[in-house]
């Protein structure tokens, strides 16, 4: 291993900008005269708009323009994209609406774009903006789920009846059906997974500019994937061809899916800098984040297990309620459909899965991927069902998992939704968790906490899920309109220090530090002699960018084969220099060396002759050591692992403490793993938050979101949270170079389960069987006098 | 729009402004200092994003008008180094991977400063509970608690 190589926990590179508050991020970019925009929002969860008056804003202080949808429309400015095409379950297509920027005719939920203002400051837009007068006709709306699709809801689109956007199948039904005849006993769970808004720390910005000398438009926007929105933007929307179009992503203040998405601010700002002629600059304020900002999960679930008498798992079958909002996001159609149902197997040998998935539209902000996006939705279902099955059978909840994980030995392993998992230990990383967290001692612990007052409980969840997005072959039959890839560019200067540019894109993960360690191990080279470049079209040749934990399974796989290139470029400029067969070259710690003469030369010596090729075999080779490489996954990687978490309940106030956490993951390879272990402490958080603490709500009849400030919606903060205990179990991905599997999202994606069925765990002496999340002390304490009142009966 | 004039110390060099009176001590220290490590993460006082040392005492900067700060020192993140050396805090968010975006990170740094002054040896609990007005959303905090222990730790020797 190179000394900062695979494995190390080096200390990260870009934390120095970072702490001394030198860090680039979007809104710390201002442009030579730079004109600033307020976006009017509309008020109303769906209202007709009658007419905009914008004659007392444009001529309000330090105003340059006011422009409205019909401005947008008359420069034929097209829809936002929506990159995932879902077939129904009778062969036809689902509905897509229109998705204009600014919307022209109506608003369909409370923070949709009506208009836009742009003045000489923030301030001064935004007063200007109060004087924008709109004559709204309010109408009914729908903001529920589980009622959007009834009978006489209110319609989001006229044209798409009963608000339905698809219903679709996934996996064999009728085998399914049939699984379920034959079964001993069938355990049903009616669960709800709750909205959730992601809240990465910094809100979304987007600074447009043109270069009217040649023609040229720049984006700077807070965006995990900056070549994705040059190509939904550009082509799509504004009708501006790839050359013409750079867009930048510099430091990004987090992601967790929320920043994949092509949003209408970037287009507005992009096209308004050409029609004011300066640079236009939209920075949302916390408020606006919070209406504008595609939201997360929203399901309504009903989610059926079949056993046959020796417990075994004979079928599973889930039926679905995904709410898409009032417009389809980018990824938003992928998520409870494919993301969701392709890992609906598990960690079990269930030989039957299907799921009907009804996607709807509501007057609520889009919702699309966030981290974990779908798999963390199958897992909270698979592992609250599966909960419920022991306690229905009176088997206990690791056994009756043990009876139905699939062995290691049984790798490859096909599953019933069409994916091979290529490798895993299920078995061993839920042993380990057990130990870790000492399950054998746990009812020692709960007779203690009872002493105190306390209800304690434990809860486990076993997860799989499909990361490492994703072959391009697969995702193109499953309806995706892109492909997987991802692209490095590994450039050898002169006298042998690296650049890599990448189109992976780090907005908190710590690429510039762990790719450098992936370089550096190839190479041969110090970790201070290689840069990583990101986010930026400009430099990098093509970009998928960051979601479904990709970056290092499917970014530091190409990483590798560029490098690669590198090597073998070199060995025949080293044959060359030494006079050796290149045969005989071997390269190992920068150095290449000849097994005939035992003559050696560095990585630097062959850089420099490759740049000054006086002595170079010109004939048959390219001079310069500079390779691109496009690496396309042959398969998905699968992270897997075990959680265990323990809680205790106050008895007189419902409140929850997540009392201890312990994670054992496969994440296979681990590169760093103290950043690693960071990916998983973030992950976890974000379900623990989402199982005890955050919910997305809005008012059914006025359909105006009721969790709209930190105030409202509760994040977790530092004194909700326990310290972690997290382990590795390395196994390395079989299909990729890397060996990696990808780790950003399985905190997310295994532990809200494992927090839901530790209360349920603590609550079920009381006979409490289900709770949705979040299981807030409202929640808890109303169920407990539930449960008591009914006991007492 | 009526301006006014503020003076005050920031960072140890004394600067004096004319800004429209609403501006916020953040804006200034942003947009006119272009102090940009001080970031904005809510528009309610929440998240902590924009925590400065006024006077030794960490404040939300966007919660403070320029005009309230007139006349004191302001201490923020770009001020912590001294010769090129990190600050013991810095640097031990550093070692304990305390950061993933960076975005919360100076707001954390600078209300971890302020923990030590009043407390020198902080628990575990105390520095969990003294985070109360600082989210972060990428390390579950995990680290951040570790970091403030060890920096407290090397601001003591």
């Amino acid at each position: 291993m190179a000394d900062n190589g695979i494995g190390a926990s080096v200390r990260r590179v870009e934390d120095d900008r970072f702490l001394t508050g030198r860090g680039t991020f979007t809104d710390d970019i201002d442009r030579p005269g730079q004109s600033h925009a307020w976006i009017v929002r509309s008020p109303h969860a769906n209202a007709k708009i009658k007419s905009i008056d914008i004659a007392k804003a444009a001529a309000a202080e330090g105003v340059l323009a006011v422009f409205t949808g019909a401005d947008m429309a008359a420069d034929e400015v097209g829809s936002l994209p929506c990159g995932w095409d879902i077939t129904n379950r009778d062969g036809s297509a689902m509905k897509t609406p229109p998705h204009p920027p600014l919307a022209v005719d109506q608003a369909r939920h409370v923070g949709d774009q009506v208009a836009l203002v742009i003045a000489e400051s923030r301030a001064l837009a935004r007063d200007a903006a109060e004087l924008v007068a709109i004559d709204y006709e309010p109408l009914a709306a729908v903001t529920a789920t589980a009622a959007a699709n009834k009978p006489g809801a209110p319609q989001v689109w006229d044209e798409i009846p009963d608000n339905l956007c698809y219903d679709s199948g996934w996996g064999d039904e009728a085998a399914t059906d049939a699984a379920f005849k034959q079964a001993a006993h069938v355990t049903t769970l009616e669960l709800i997974n709750s909205r959730i808004i992601p809240n990465p720390i910094e809100p979304r910005v987007a600074i447009g500019e043109y270069d009217a000398g040649n023609g040229k438009h720049t984006l700077y926007t807070t965006s995990q994937n900056p070549h994705v929105i040059r190509l939904l933007m550009g082509p799509f929307v504004l009708g501006l061809a790839e050359h013409k179009l750079r867009v930048v992503a510099p430091d990004v203040g987090g992601g967790f899916g929320s920043k994949i998405f092509h949003y209408a601010e970037e287009a507005i700002v992009t096209w308004a800098a050409k029609k004011v002629g300066r640079p236009v600059k939209w920075t949302a304020e916390r408020s606006e984040a919070f209406v504008s900002d595609a939201h997360g999960r929203d399901h309504v679930t009903t989610a059926e297990l079949a056993l046959d008498r020796g417990a075994k798992f004979l079928g599973f079958r889930v039926r679905i309620t995904a709410n898409m909002g009032a417009y389809l996001s980018t990824f938003s159609t992928s998520v409870p459909s494919f993301f969701c149902t392709s890992v609906l197997g598990g960690v079990y040998t269930t030989p039957a899965v299907y799921a009907q998935i009804k996607a709807v539209f509501t007057n609520t902000v889009p919702v699309d991927a966030y981290r974990g996006a779908g798999r963390a939705e199958a897992n909270y279902q698979l592992e609250r069902v599966v909960d419920k099955a022991a306690r229905e059978l009176g088997i206990d909840p690791v056994e009756l998992r043990r009876r139905n994980l699939i062995p290691s030995s049984a790798m490859p392993y096909m599953t019933p939704m069409a994916l091979e998992y290529d490798s895993g230990d299920f078995a061993a990383n839920m042993d380990a968790c057990l130990k870790a967290a000492d399950y054998a001692g746990f009812e020692q612990r709960r007779a203690a906490a009872a002493k105190q007052g306390k209800l304690r409980g434990i809860g486990l969840s076993v997860y799989v899920e499909a990361a490492g997005l994703g072959p391009s072959h697969l995702a193109g039959k499953l309806g995706a309109h892109a492909g997987l890839y991802e692209s490095a560019e590994v450039r050898v200067h002169p006298t042998g220090s690296v650049t890599v540019f990448t189109g992976s894109h780090s907005h908190g993960q710590g690429h510039e530090t762990t790719f450098a360690q992936v370089v550096s191990e190839q190479l041969g080279v110090p970790l201070e002699s290689i840069e990583i470049v990101h986010g930026d079209t400009d430099l990098i040749p093509f970009g998928m960018g960051t979601f479904g934990s990709r970056s290092i399974a499917v970014g530091g796989s190409a990483i590798m084969v560029a490098c690669d290139k590198v090597i073998a470029k070199g060995k025949k400029i080293a044959a060359h220099m030494l006079e050796a067969e290149e045969a005989n070259i071997a390269f190992a710690d920068g150095v290449f060396s000849d097994s005939a003469s035992n003559q050696t030369l560095t990585l630097g010596d062959i850089a420099l002759s490759a740049y000054v090729p006086h002595n170079y075999p010109l004939d048959s080779l390219e001079p310069g050591l500079d390779e691109t490489a496009f690496y396309d996954p042959p398969n998905f990687t699968y992270p897997n692992g075990c959680f265990i978490c323990e809680v205790e309940i106050d008895e007189e106030t419902g409140a929850v403490a997540v009392v201890s956490f312990t994670a054992v993951d496969d994440f296979g390879t681990v590169i760093n793993p103290m950043v690693v272990a960071g990916q998983v402490h973030g992950g976890v958080t974000q379900g623990i938050g989402q199982a005890l603490l955050e919910n997305c709500t809005y008012d059914g009849d006025s359909g105006q979101l009721t969790t709209g400030s930190y105030m409202d919606y509760t994040l977790p903060r530092a004194d909700d949270l326990p310290t972690f205990a997290v382990e590795h179990n390395e196994i390395p991905c079989a299909h990729n170079p890397i060996g990696a599997k990808g780790c950003g999202e399985a905190g997310a994606t295994g532990s809200t389960a494992a927090v839901i069925n530790a209360v349920i765990n603590a609550l079920a002496p009381l006979g409490i069987e289900q709770l949705d999340m979040p299981a807030t002390p409202h929640v808890v304490w109303r169920a407990m006098q539930a449960a008591k009142a009914a006991a007492a009966e | 729009m009526s301006s006014i004039s503020v003076a005050m110390t920031v960072n140890g060099t004394r600067v004096s402004e004319s800004v429209p009176a609403r501006t916020l001590l953040v804006q200034l220290l942003r947009e006119q200092l272009g102090l940009t490590g001080t970031h904005v993460g809510c528009d309610t006082s929440q998240c902590g994003a924009c925590n400065v040392l006024v006077n030794g005492r960490a404040v939300k900067s966007c919660t403070m008008l320029a005009a309230q700060a007139d006349g004191a020192e302001v201490l923020t993140i770009e001020g912590l180094e001294s010769d090129g050396q990190l600050h013991p805090m810095q640097a031990a968010f550093k070692e304990h991977h305390a950061l993933q975006c960076g975005f919360c990170t100076p707001g954390m740094v600078i209300t971890a400063i302020d923990l030590v002054a009043n407390d020198a040896n902080p628990g575990e609990a105390t520095i969990r509970k003294y985070l109360e007005g600082n989210f972060c959303r990428c390390t579950g905090y995990h680290n951040i608690v570790k970091a403030i222990a060890a920096g407290a730790e090397a601001m003591r020797s």
